[in-house]
């Protein structure tokens, strides 16, 4: 079989997506992959020369509004689902990791 | 109340003539789901406080003798925001989310005066065809329980089929109203996209989702996408078009209707039975006028590749959200805020998502969004274009729902790929806007079979009356599970 993806590409992209895949579950998911890209790879067999894309099949185009601010008036709701706050905030750990391991 | 014999219009009578209490009659909807979802799991939450005291307020105020859902119990797809009701896309991530605002279409139900019962189990984030890739439970098809109910919406469609509701949403981005309503012998209409609002469905793949209803038959289905269609501010892809009233075609038959057959559909893989049955379905409507043709939707092959690209491009996107901050699972002993994202992202989703949010990833990345993204959004347009040709000299397409009858809980669900092409009957509807419904036509092995009928732009109209002719030439939609207590 062509390898449409490798291992460390599909390690990369789970970074690039704020996944880890672990090391012992690499191999599951690269051949899975590898044979959807493969399918995916089908699409080279259709001439698409001059053919605009379609991104969304809405019929409503630019749609304006006012700028208005709208206080829906339910901050403390809103905190109730947050895992973790303080004073009215929502608490996150470190942004910087100070020991220096920060991959 | 046994839901096998009764319609929205039936109960309504009862609500109206005070045969029954919206309080009585919830009670009763809740006593259905505690006889029966042991077997069935339609469901992830059942909202029994929260039912009664809105029914008990329905009966305060009045049954509404001109709104035919005034008073009833329905269910919802639990990727529909419902405010204080936890919602959590059958995922691990969202385990404890309560919303604090209900979706347009949920909050459209409740100024009618529906009561939501429950919260409909689901593939996680609508992301499978048998409803085996949530991550709470296993829900369980009402006419052989060890077969899979299809999905997404396989809960929604469940609850129906086992008389444990009248009527669910669903929603569907490749087939997940459709397919699941094929499997369980019901009525399962994906709208226009466009024609519902999408404020509160939790998003997948944003250019394809659409919700719809699962009934039992086609004129509870009208009624119910009266009430849910149109314009919402929050949702500036729903259409201004005028919403006209789906009920008005049911009775009108299909005299002088065109109908193609796409010879695409009809193809390779289509088990023996379904193909037999779309051909029956055929029948039935030449003989009560319509004329049926076989026309040609060239680039249906493609579809499936296509919209893997598509949807799982916009699902990676989409759910970059869930990051463990502000709502939802916050993985513990972490050391930076780097390490929680990955870390909740990696213990909250599960295999079948992150499969999704890598392929999606994958082909937006730098070197790669030509050739997969941009190319698959091209063949989008040339799906439509064969669409928009058809629907040039044919009025209604007729085609199977799904390739198979619901297969056995286990059988496919570790094998990606075969889950995938199952998709390919109902996604280029989705990939092209259109309306598309499926209605109870047949059985093989004692598994129920639906076929699809799919309209153009904005036109459910033609769809709801060519499902309706069908449906009262027919008896399949009057048949119903060994279970239940009934037969």
């Amino acid at each position: 079989m062509t390898e449409k993806i490798s291992e460390d590409q599909v390690k990369h992209v789970a970074e690039l997506a704020k996944l880890k895949i672990a090391d012992d579950q690499l191999p599951y998911f690269t051949t899975q992959l590898d044979q959807i890209i493969g399918l995916f790879e089908t699409l080279s067999e259709v001439d698409t020369d001059g053919i605009e894309p379609t991104s969304s099949v809405t019929d409503q185009i630019n749609v304006m509004r006012e700028d208005i601010a709208d206080n829906w008036n339910q901050r403390q709701a809103l905190l109730d689902n947050a895992p973790d706050t303080a004073d009215g905030y929502i608490r996150v750990p470190t942004i910087i990791d100070e020991s220096g391991d920060n991959e | 109340m046994n839901y096998f014999d009764q319609s929205l219009t039936s109960i309504h009578k009862q609500l109206v003539n005070k045969e029954i209490s919206a309080k009585d009659l919830t009670q009763q909807t809740l006593d259905n789901i505690k006889a029966v979802d042991g077997d069935i799991n339609a469901f992830i939450t059942v909202d029994n406080e929260g039912a009664l005291k809105k029914a008990a307020d329905v009966d305060a105020k009045g049954i509404d003798a001109d709104n035919v859902l005034s008073g009833m119990p329905i269910a919802i797809k639990d990727n529909m925001v419902t405010k204080g009701l936890t919602t959590t896309a059958a995922s691990k991530i969202l385990e404890n989310f309560k919303p604090i605002y209900d979706a347009t279409a949920v909050d459209k139900l409740n100024k009618l005066g529906t009561i939501t019962v429950g919260k409909t189990n689901m593939d996680e984030f609508a992301m499978g065809g048998s409803t085996e890739n949530s991550a709470f439970k296993i829900t369980h098809n009402p006419w052989d329980t060890t077969k899979v109910p299809g999905g997404s919406s396989g809960g929604s469609a469940a609850a129906v089929a086992a008389g444990e509701v009248i009527a669910a949403l669903g929603s569907d981005t490749g087939g997940s109203i459709r397919q699941p309503a094929s499997f369980n012998g019901v009525v399962g209409m994906k709208p226009t996209y466009g024609r519902v609002s999408r404020w509160g469905l939790i998003a997948f793949g944003s250019s394809l989702d659409q919700i719809g209803p699962i009934t039992r038959n086609v004129a509870d289905n009208a009624t119910i996408m009266n009430a849910i269609a149109g314009h919402d501010d929050h949702d500036l892809t729903s259409s201004t078009k005028e919403v006209p009233d789906f009920t008005s075609t049911l009775n009108k038959g299909v005299k002088g209707m065109k109908i193609g057959i796409p010879t695409e559909f009809m193809a390779q893989g289509l088990d023996d039975d379904i193909k037999q049955t779309v051909l029956d379905t055929a029948e039935t409507f030449k003989k009560m006028g319509a004329t049926v043709e076989e026309v040609s939707l060239p680039h249906t092959k493609y579809g499936v590749a296509a919209y893997y690209i598509i949807s799982s491009s916009e699902a990676s996107s989409n759910l970059q959200r869930f990051d463990g901050i502000r709502y939802g699972r916050r993985a513990k002993d972490v050391k930076n805020l780097e390490d929680l994202y990955v870390k909740s992202r990696s213990e909250g989703f599960g295999d079948e998502v992150k499969r999704r949010i890598m392929l999606g990833t994958f082909s937006l990345s730098a070197g790669f969004y030509d050739a997969y993204f941009k190319k698959a959004a091209q063949v989008r347009t040339l799906m439509i274009n064969d669409f928009t040709n058809v629907f040039k000299d044919f009025d209604l397409i007729l085609a199977p729902t799904a390739p198979t009858p619901a297969y056995g809980i286990g059988e496919d669900v570790s094998d990606p790929m075969t889950m995938y092409m199952n998709d390919v009957l109902t996604l280029p509807v989705n990939l092209a806007g259109l309306p598309g419904m499926s209605v109870p036509a047949g059985f093989s092995k004692g598994l129920p079979v639906g076929v699809q009928l799919i309209g153009r732009p904005y036109d459910e109209l033609t769809v709801y009356q060519a499902g309706s002719a069908f449906e009262q030439s027919t008896d399949f939609a009057k048949q119903t599970p060994k279970m239940g207590g009934n037969n």
